[in-house]
């Protein structure tokens, strides 16, 4: 193999600025999403920083009540629908997708350009209402808190969040045609990693629950704007049928956010093991399942809301349900390190830190789906270390996994070794010190969203708060060497991993066509030959 | 609060204070009990994921001499077992937490009914003889007693960790949730549903007294006029008597509108031609938007008391009413 940089790449191609905003290409589009979404991951942090400040002191550290809510809304707003709900999909998915079925695009590429736009737009619109004074509704805008008591731009703020909404919907159509139309000749539905069939399922639910959240946004702007009642008691609206709503996107959404990291990490574990994924079927099949369950259990949010005993049951039993597809992943991955022969480079040992902190996530997310235990600790710091288990130390492990193993391919370049195992390791320390704490604090009955509590949850608020410090430090790291790489890395080969994907059979970088000619595809992309006993990996080969 | 003691909760016996929160209402140890049978499984499902994880990763490290043949064939007889024990256990949790859960909230028949209306950004509370508290809940132990919880403005949250209980606050419904303290002492409690600027300000504290101090106590208080003397003054003054007869006096106008005597937990019939029964939330709603149910017969002509009442005398007046379906 080659290791000088091609003469021709999507990233030599045309240099110029207006190239690459018109641009056309799913890699460059992809890498343009990672630009705004890994800024608008940096915003969200900084807020979360000044958040676990205020918290070292029982009566608030550093800011006011007021600036304090604005804060934890600002951060929640951000994350969610500016990082987490696009990063994955769209930046890694976009660039990663069309490579992996042997195609030379998306099937609407410039489609594809104006999510990017509508997705800025939104970001933009969001952002300068944040700026221009924030709202202090946290980021589920509950009503009547939002439509009727709380200050500032509500309507800019969710009207950006409406906009970026169709940006996501624009993706999920994009991705769900490409993955049905333009799949290599022998690509069959069995033979198709299991990172698309992640994307699949989220693009499914992108369709279909994002227009949902648009629906309500509107409503809300109705009610807030025009006092209509709807969910307003006081104008003879439901507040609770903000919540039916609310959830019945959001908690999809949580699917969303995770799906395409339960992908990546199903891509990375029979590389770096050198074995066939176990169970294949059965992990192809779960991210369908969790997709499609996941719209059946928003009422777990709503167990102490006021709604029937019946419902609250119902949505219980559901809730354990779809925590099934997710152990069956995690046995299928301890099925796939059996008997392997298991390197540990960087995005391997981020893969195995999403083992431990998505096991930690879902297991305490049965605390919260059996009823009687959720009325003790929902709403309490119990909920936001659950789902910060899954959502930052899963999700944003993930995240990074599957940078470090597409960095060589999608940059041309190595990042440094140890320096990536170094962040690997500290931020899977860092985020345990910071959130494992919340679990008891959430036990002992501290709420969420407090500027201020009692003295006698200090110890664990200062100790959550150390470890944001490491956490911190850790996720800026990765910043610096991928710079330093983008500059200095050494030159990748085109399959450094010696992995069997398509996206590893054309050169790092890619040629902006991707494939001369399109592949024809023969077997499945995890068929690594059975070990007899202690064999070398074949990487070097 | 007692300083954190280092027992693990499903280990702690009925009087304990897992990780320090005191177990003080009879439902608590019980709720502890499904949380540390929780907790117990969690363990368990993390020591063998890390266990298998890390003697994975050792074991069949690159370049290590461990056996590697001999690989399982029929992956589905595998996929089948762990699946089946997952469904196994999670529906055994799913159970144990809904029939707790059920139980929670079903309350005895006899409870002291204690209102508890939230507001940005403070707790009132109104005991049945007509004492009244801020940011403070004295209750007797012992005996069973329910909160009928309503808002004045936003969702709020009411949450005793040390009760293992919280219930949403939600304007215009009256929810409640009971509970029977059976531990002196004084435990706090919290707003947990975000509710604006002083979220975190809405906090205060139970005070669980022995059956005589509770007396003593509600003696001590000053102005103790029942909830039902108070609803009385505030429908002379509201004017309510001009329009409807309650008691003996007759409606002094010659506006024609329903009697109140007798109504409450009755069935009325409507305008439109449904029927509901007059409960609580029935008459909040008729004095908070009148004409959404106006009684068959008669004219929509009652103005809103939305923002002249509020909720915990819109909740005087219903003991009022309530009344004069008692012979009282």
């Amino acid at each position: 193999m080659s290791l000088t940089l091609p003469a021709r790449s999507y990233l030599t191609e045309d240099g110029r600025l207006r190239s690459w905003l018109l641009s056309t290409d799913h890699k460059r589009i992809g890498l343009l999403y990672l630009g705004t979404t890994t800024a608008f991951f940096f915003l969200g942090g900084a807020a979360a920083a000044l958040v676990r400040l205020q918290l070292i002191e029982p009566d608030g550290a550093i800011v006011s009540p007021e600036t304090y809510n604005r804060l934890f809304t600002m951060h929640g707003v951000i994350m969610v629908w500016f990082f987490l709900v696009p990063v994955v999909p769209a930046a890694l998915g976009n660039f990663i997708l069309p490579l992996m079925l042997g195609a030379r695009d998306l099937a609407f590429p410039r489609l594809n350009l104006l999510s990017w736009y509508l997705f800025v737009f939104g970001g933009l619109l969001s952002l300068s209402a944040l700026a221009a004074g924030g709202v202090d509704t946290g980021w589920t805008f509950y009503t009547p808190l939002t439509s009727d008591y709380a200050k500032g731009h509500i309507v800019l703020v969710t009207a950006g969040i409406f906009i970026a909404g169709f940006s996501t919907i624009a993706t999920g159509v994009n991705f769900i045609i490409t993955i049905h139309r333009l799949r290599a000749p022998g690509l069959t539905l069995y033979r198709l990693p299991l990172f698309v069939w992640s994307l699949y399922a989220t693009s499914v639910i992108f369709v279909l629950a994002t227009p949902v959240l648009a629906i309500t946004l509107v409503l809300l702007a109705f009610e807030t704007i025009f006092h209509v009642g709807v969910f307003d008691p006081n104008l003879g609206g439901d507040p609770l049928l903000f919540q039916h709503l609310f959830w019945f996107y959001s908690h999809p959404a949580v699917y969303i956010m995770i799906l395409p990291g339960l992908g990546i990490v199903s891509e990375i574990i029979p590389v770096f093991s050198r074995r066939p994924i176990f169970g294949y079927k059965f992990v192809a099949w779960s991210s369908v399942a969790i997709s499609v369950i996941g719209f059946l259990v928003w009422g777990h949010h709503m167990f102490v809301a006021g709604t029937s005993v019946y419902a609250a049951i119902v949505f219980s039993m559901l809730s354990y349900l779809v925590a099934v597809p997710s152990a069956i992943k995690v046995f299928n991955w301890l099925g796939t390190l059996h008997k392997g022969s298991i390197r540990f480079d960087a995005p391997m040992l981020y893969a195995l830190g999403f083992i431990g902190l998505f096991t930690i996530g879902g297991l305490t997310g049965l605390f919260l789906a059996a009823l009687a235990s959720d009325v003790h600790l929902t709403q309490t710091y119990f909920v936001v270390a659950h789902f910060h288990y899954i959502m930052v130390g899963a999700m944003v492990s993930a995240l990074f996994a599957g940078l470090h193993y597409w960095w060589p391919k999608i940059t041309g370049r190595m990042y440094p070794e140890v320096w990536g195992r170094l962040a690997a390791l500290l931020i899977f320390f860092g985020f345990n010190l910071t959130f494992f704490p919340q679990f008891i604090l959430g036990f002992q009955g501290m709420p969420r969203r407090y500027a201020t509590y009692p003295a006698h949850f200090q110890v664990l608020n200062v100790l959550s708060s150390a470890g944001a410090t490491i956490l911190a430090a850790a996720y800026l790291l990765p910043l610096g060497y991928f710079a330093w790489s983008l500059a200095r890395g050494e030159r990748a080969p085109a399959n450094p991993w010696g992995a069997l994907g398509l996206e590893w059979q054309v050169p790092s970088p890619p040629p902006v066509e991707n494939f001369r000619e399109t592949p024809t595809v023969t077997g499945s992309p995890y068929a690594y030959p059975p070990m007899e006993d202690g064999v070398q990996d074949a990487a070097d080969g | 609060m007692t300083p954190p003691a280092m027992v693990s909760p499903d280990m702690a016996p009925l009087g304990m204070a897992p990780l320090g929160v005191p177990q003080a209402s009879t439902v608590a140890p019980e709720v502890d009990a499904l949380i540390g049978a929780l907790l117990a499984i969690s363990l368990a499902v993390l020591a063998l994921v890390f266990g298998l994880l890390l003697t994975y990763v050792v074991r069949y490290r690159a370049g290590s001499d461990a056996f590697r043949g001999d690989l399982a064939a029929k992956t589905w007889r595998v996929e089948i077992a762990w699946t089946a024990a997952t469904l196994l256990v999670f529906f055994g949790l799913f159970v144990w937490g809904a029939d707790l859960y059920a139980r929670l909230f079903e309350p005895p028949s006899a409870t002291l009914n204690i209102n508890v209306v939230g507001k940005q950004w403070m707790w009132k509370i109104e005991h049945p003889g007509g004492q009244r508290e801020i940011n403070a809940l004295h209750v007797p132990v012992g005996r069973p007693v329910r909160l009928v919880l309503t808002s004045e403005d936003v969702i709020h949250d009411f949450s005793i960790p040390a009760f293992r209980l919280k219930h949403d606050v939600v304007p215009g419904r009256y929810l409640s949730i009971w509970f029977q303290a059976d531990r002196i002492g004084d435990y706090p409690f919290f707003c947990t549903q975000f509710c604006g600027t002083d979220h975190a300000a809405m906090r205060g504290a139970v005070h669980v007294m022995s059956q005589p101090d509770y007396a003593r106590w509600l003696d001590g208080q000053p102005a103790s006029r029942s909830l039902v003397r108070q609803g009385q003054t505030l429908f002379m003054r509201f004017g309510c008597s001009g329009c409807h007869q309650a008691g003996n006096g007759l409606a002094s106008s010659t506006v024609h509108a329903p009697s109140l005597n007798g109504i409450y937990g009755r069935p009325v019939a409507l305008a439109d031609g449904s029927t509901v029964i007059a409960d609580d939330r029935y008459l909040h709603d008729s004095m908070t938007d009148p004409n959404s149910q106006v009684v068959a017969g008669y004219a929509p002509v009652m103005p809103t008391f939305a923002h002249v009442a509020s909720e915990a005398e819109i909740l005087d007046l219903i003991a009022y009413i309530r009344s004069l379906s008692q012979g009282g």
